[in-house]
């Protein structure tokens, strides 16, 4: 399978990036670490006629304390979250959890931004981003914008962002000292998840629930209300639409939802 | 486009249409078809290679993207007199393949996991070679090559 045919730009900083999102409008795509977006093309399901790689964008590869504040560059790979020691102090849910997205190959290649903008609720970052109450910055012509995940995940691949912006950093609060957990249920390991759990403190994200990356909002309250960590998984899956699939009907996804969130509640030490 | 990337050491180049992946570059370009194509749809592992030091799936990046850029492929392991990579060797010696079909992505993904973790146990090499699947279900046999490889006893 071979992509539509596109034209290839390399952008060698952010500004040229944008300018090429500039130019080129609607008809272009970003490329970082190609692991959403190749695969899309390849199936012809995205076929831009511009091609900006901003892979080499070094200044947006970086994991960085800025006060209470986690900040991660947009580029960061996969690979590079696994291991990074500020993240193992200040966010050990993303790094565990950039460990488990795919294989080797694709943590060598895939990228946090490259996840986010893509939007697909069965990807494990977003969930995990929305629990820990991050916050997307973004870069357009206008200048620079902040978007909390709350708002960011509008539907089945889709972000506020407009074409000739470029998402360059998340920002989350510091999690160390907090607990946490991450679930993830698979057919094989490489696959998307058929559900996953993502538990920061008493934040609850829900993978693959639905349309967009999902809070337990029904958990969480339950949490906050003093309920147990049984008590408050039981509702994990309140007012989720999952999607129904002869290998994971809606009602299974809901059933793993209950479990997983327990699960994930008990290894974030809530009892 | 031209792409010039330097494969196994040595600079290649070439013209070709900017869609093309570096896995057809590798085959048809520079004329290295130790790289299989498997599933195509960045699963299987077998056109795995190295960019840059790291095993990525060759069917999943554009040449384009490797413009400028290190590719190891199968053909590169061995030394110039022709002796065997220690993985290669280790794969020989335990029987790591069956068809052989995935074996040069096994490789790959191999070498790649021991510079990244020189001395696995049985279970980090089953978790590293995730990206990797044996259509023979062959995977004892090449858990205990790259455990041969890494210097540590086999213990089946």
């Amino acid at each position: 399978m071979i992509p539509a045919e596109f034209s290839y730009r390399r952008a060698s900083t952010v500004d040229e990036a944008l300018a090429l999102l500039a130019e080129h409008g609607e008809d272009a795509k970003l490329l970082a670490g190609g692991h959403s977006l190749l695969p899309l093309m390849k199936l012809r399901f995205a076929a831009p006629e511009v091609v900006v790689d901003i892979a080499s964008l070094d200044e947006l590869k970086f994991v960085r304390l800025d006060g209470d504040e986690v900040v991660i560059g947009a580029l960061s790979r996969y690979h590079d979250l696994h291991g990074d020691p500020v993240l193992a102090e200040h966010a050990p849910l993303v790094a565990h959890a950039s460990g488990a997205v795919g294989d080797p190959q694709v943590r060598h290649r895939g990228t946090l931004g490259g996840s986010l903008v893509h939007a697909d609720s069965a990807a494990d970052l977003p969930a995990v981003i929305l629990a820990s109450d991050g916050v997307l910055v973004a870069r357009g012509p206008a200048g620079e914008r902040r978007i909390p995940a709350a708002e960011f995940f509008l539907g089945p691949f889709t972000t506020p962002l407009e074409p000739d912006e470029l998402l360059t950093e998340v920002r989350l609060p510091s999690q160390a000292g907090l607990g946490w957990g991450f679930e993830k249920f698979t057919r094989r390991n490489i696959d998307w998840a058929i559900v996953g759990v993502a538990v920061v403190g008493r934040s609850v994200g829900l993978i693959n629930l639905g349309g967009t990356p999902l809070r337990a909002a029904a958990t969480e309250k339950a949490l906050a209300d003093g309920a147990s960590a049984d008590e408050a998984a039981a509702l994990a899956a309140e007012d989720t639409s999952p999607p129904d699939e002869p290998h994971a009907s809606a009602e299974y996804r809901r059933h793993l939802a209950r479990v997983l969130t327990r699960r994930a509640l008990l290894a974030a030490g809530i009892a | 486009m031209r792409v010039s990337i330097e494969v196994n050491g040595r600079t290649t180049a070439g013209e070709v249409p900017d869609r093309t992946l570096l896995v057809h570059y590798l085959r048809d370009t520079v004329g290295l078809t130790g790289t299989n194509i498997g599933c195509d749809t960045t699963s299987c592992g077998a056109c795995t290679v190295l960019l840059d030091g790291e095993s990525v799936k060759s069917c999943t990046v554009l040449a384009a993207q490797a413009d400028g850029h290190e590719v190891t492929t199968v053909e590169g392991l061995a030394g110039d007199g022709g002796e065997l990579h220690p993985v290669q060797r280790a794969f020989r010696e335990q029987h790591g393949l069956q068809c052989g079909f995935c074996t040069p992505g096994m490789m790959m993904a191999s070498v790649s996991l021991l510079k990244e973790n020189p001395r696995p146990s049985r279970r980090e090499v089953r978790e590293a070679l995730e990206g990797n699947l044996c259509r023979c279900t062959g995977y004892h046999n090449i858990v205990s090559a790259v455990v041969e490889a890494s210097g540590q006893e086999v213990d089946r």
